[in-house]
């Protein structure tokens, strides 16, 4: 049963590999600098380790903001949050995996009468505009940057071309495992408090948590979602989105990357907290949103005119639409699986006892530590 | 990594010798002209011999280029700016060659007035010629030096339009048969041609060292 219970998951796993890949490898791919299969096997492996390794930190923030305990309500959540995602798609609206979510666990919460930790929904909206802000800010130096570092180096244009496609595989990489890091709370977030696995020991000296497994599972569904859909996307994205220049790809990317790496990591906000510097909040982000501030942010660099305000005002739309719609897609189908086919969507002994209840994956590294 | 800059370096000196030849190609022109106007005819058919021979190797090694960048799948997103520039290049020298040729066949009869004329607008036409060389280099290199070398260029092309309106004006104010002074300007409106193709090189070279900046 659990596996069928986890099919939604993987579902928006595989949507997630899908769509979000193509933030990543898209440029690349599309204008032929980096080949499909090249860029599949980066991302699959940095996501899996991203995922696996990194994973926590914005899961936690998401079980605080709502801890769906009962297998039945994670699968209703995550399915909510997919057919979301779908739709909008369909609407050819930009859409966010994290903003569906979200959406989706206050739709439970609601549904459930548990409370919503406003703190935290306080933190993951504001980083949701925090994010694609500090992407532009990014960019817009790193550009000005590289932009700087090449007129003086005076490369070659066919050497820079090599360097290029290098460096978009090394930032790629970074941002496979960012994404994973970043967004396997999505997709694999709701089923942490309700997860069933049981920690395996290797060898006697690593542990293997039931969420580590999860995620495993999670980064594989994204995985497939690279190899069986991303390609179409990445094309698309590569030609039509945002047809930038190798340069201002690759600072895009690394951009976008940054952004969810600093969103994600528990090791970077330690480090900040404990050198007294403001560390950001783990929470899960939306890559095309980061992708868009990127790419404002070369915009900018640039002097450029013209940005289109009509398609900035669908993103703010659909901004706002999808964690509404979520949630009330949420809370009508909890409806459904409750009432019609009789499952139990919250465990309300679970919730009272655990209702803080982190992950239990140790801070970064945490593969490695001993049992 | 390294033997794929290896690769690299090899073809950036394919181009390098391609350029090179355009080069050469011009100042074989500009000399031929010298001996042609100083009645030198052995050394001019040296020359156009020397001519024939770079313009046809620069063909086959322009060919060469062109298959690696696309065999190698290279510069995507510029490769099409970067063959165009190669083949309109090429043009540059093609017109070079048939215009040395055109003075071999038909051996036109240049009024020793104007003779000093002929070779400044040569002189003038392959300084554009050699600063479009120059600026196409800066292409792959360094484009900031792109605009200054195109600016040289217009300059020349636009006083070889000068010099050639002059020959004009002097040779149409001679007594002598409409036919030689048809020809002559038929002559002087081909060595301005290099400058005018040059200049064409230098129109798309504009336009893809934008397309770069972008």
């Amino acid at each position: 049963m659990i596996w069928f219970f986890l099919l939604s998951g993987l579902f928006l796993g595989w949507s997630l590999g899908a769509n979000d890949a193509a933030n990543i490898f898209g440029t690349a791919v599309g204008t032929r600098m980096i080949k499909f299969k090249r860029a599949a096997i980066v991302t699959t492996l940095f996501v899996i380790v991203g995922a696996v390794f990194s994973g926590s930190g914005a899961t936690d923030t998401l079980t605080n903001l709502g801890a769906v305990n009962a297998l039945a309500g994670s699968f209703t959540v995550a399915l909510s949050a997919a057919i979301t995602v779908t739709w909008m798609t369909k609407l050819e609206l930009p859409v966010s995996t994290s903003q569906s979510i979200v959406g989706a666990i206050i739709g439970w919460n609601l549904f459930t009468g548990s409370s919503t930790n406003f703190s935290s929904l306080a933190e993951i909206v504001s980083s949701w505009v925090v994010g694609p802000f500090l992407a532009a800010l990014f960019s817009f130096f790193l550009f000005k940057l590289s932009m700087k570092i090449i007129r003086n180096l005076k490369i070659h244009m066919l050497e820079q071309d090599i360097y290029n496609r290098w460096g978009l595989l090394l930032v790629g990489a970074f941002g496979a495992y960012s994404l994973g890091a970043n967004n396997i709370a999505n997709v694999m977030g709701v089923f942490v408090p309700a997860q069933p696995f049981k920690d395996i020991e290797l060898w006697g000296a690593l542990t293997f948590s039931g969420t580590q497994q999860l995620f495993l599972i999670g980064g594989i569904a994204v995985s497939i979602g690279v190899f069986t859909y991303s390609h179409k996307v990445m094309f698309t994205v590569g030609k039509t989105l945002f047809k930038l220049t190798p340069i201002a790809a690759l600072v895009v990317v690394f951009s976008e990357s940054m952004v969810l790496f600093l969103f994600a990591s528990q090791a970077l906000s330690d480090w900040l907290n404990n050198h007294g510097l403001p560390s950001l909040p783990l929470v899960p982000l939306s890559s095309s949103h980061a992708v868009i501030g990127g790419v404002i942010g070369i915009a900018l660099a640039k002097r450029a005119q013209g940005i289109n305000y009509r398609i900035l005002k669908k993103i703010v739309l659909a901004w706002v639409a999808t964690p509404i719609i979520g949630g009330i897609l949420c809370f009508g189908l909890l409806f459904f699986v409750q009432n019609v086919f009789e499952q139990k969507v919250v465990d309300y002994s679970y919730s009272l006892l655990n209702s803080h209840r982190k992950t239990d994956i140790p801070p970064d590294n945490r593969f490695l530590t001993a049992p | 990594m390294p033997f794929l800059l290896k690769k690299i370096k090899e073809l950036e000196s394919e181009i390098d010798a391609y350029l090179d030849m355009v080069i050469k190609g011009g100042l074989l022109f500009k000399q031929s002209i010298k001996y042609f106007m100083s009645g030198e005819i052995e050394e001019f058919e040296l020359r156009l011999d020397e001519l024939d021979k770079i313009e046809s190797d620069a063909d086959i090694l322009r060919r060469t280029i062109e298959s690696k960048l696309y065999e190698q799948t290279l510069i995507p997103d510029s490769r099409g700016d970067v063959l165009g520039l190669l083949e309109s290049t090429d043009k540059a020298l093609n017109v070079t060659t048939e215009t040395l040729h055109q003075f071999a066949v038909e051996i036109p009869h240049i009024l020793p007035e104007v003779k000093h004329l002929y070779i400044e607008l040569t002189d003038l036409s392959i300084s554009a010629l050699e600063s479009m060389v120059a600026a196409v280099r800066s292409y792959f290199e360094d484009l900031n030096q792109v605009r200054d070398y195109i600016n040289k260029v217009l300059f020349y092309e636009s006083e070889s339009d000068k010099i050639a309106e002059k020959i004009k004006r002097i040779v149409f104010r001679t007594d002598i048969e409409l036919s030689k002074k048809i020809h002559m300007r038929y002559f002087a409106l081909h060595i301005e041609n290099i400058a005018d193709e040059a200049e064409d090189v230098c129109d798309r070279l504009a336009i893809a060292a934008i397309k770069r900046h972008v």
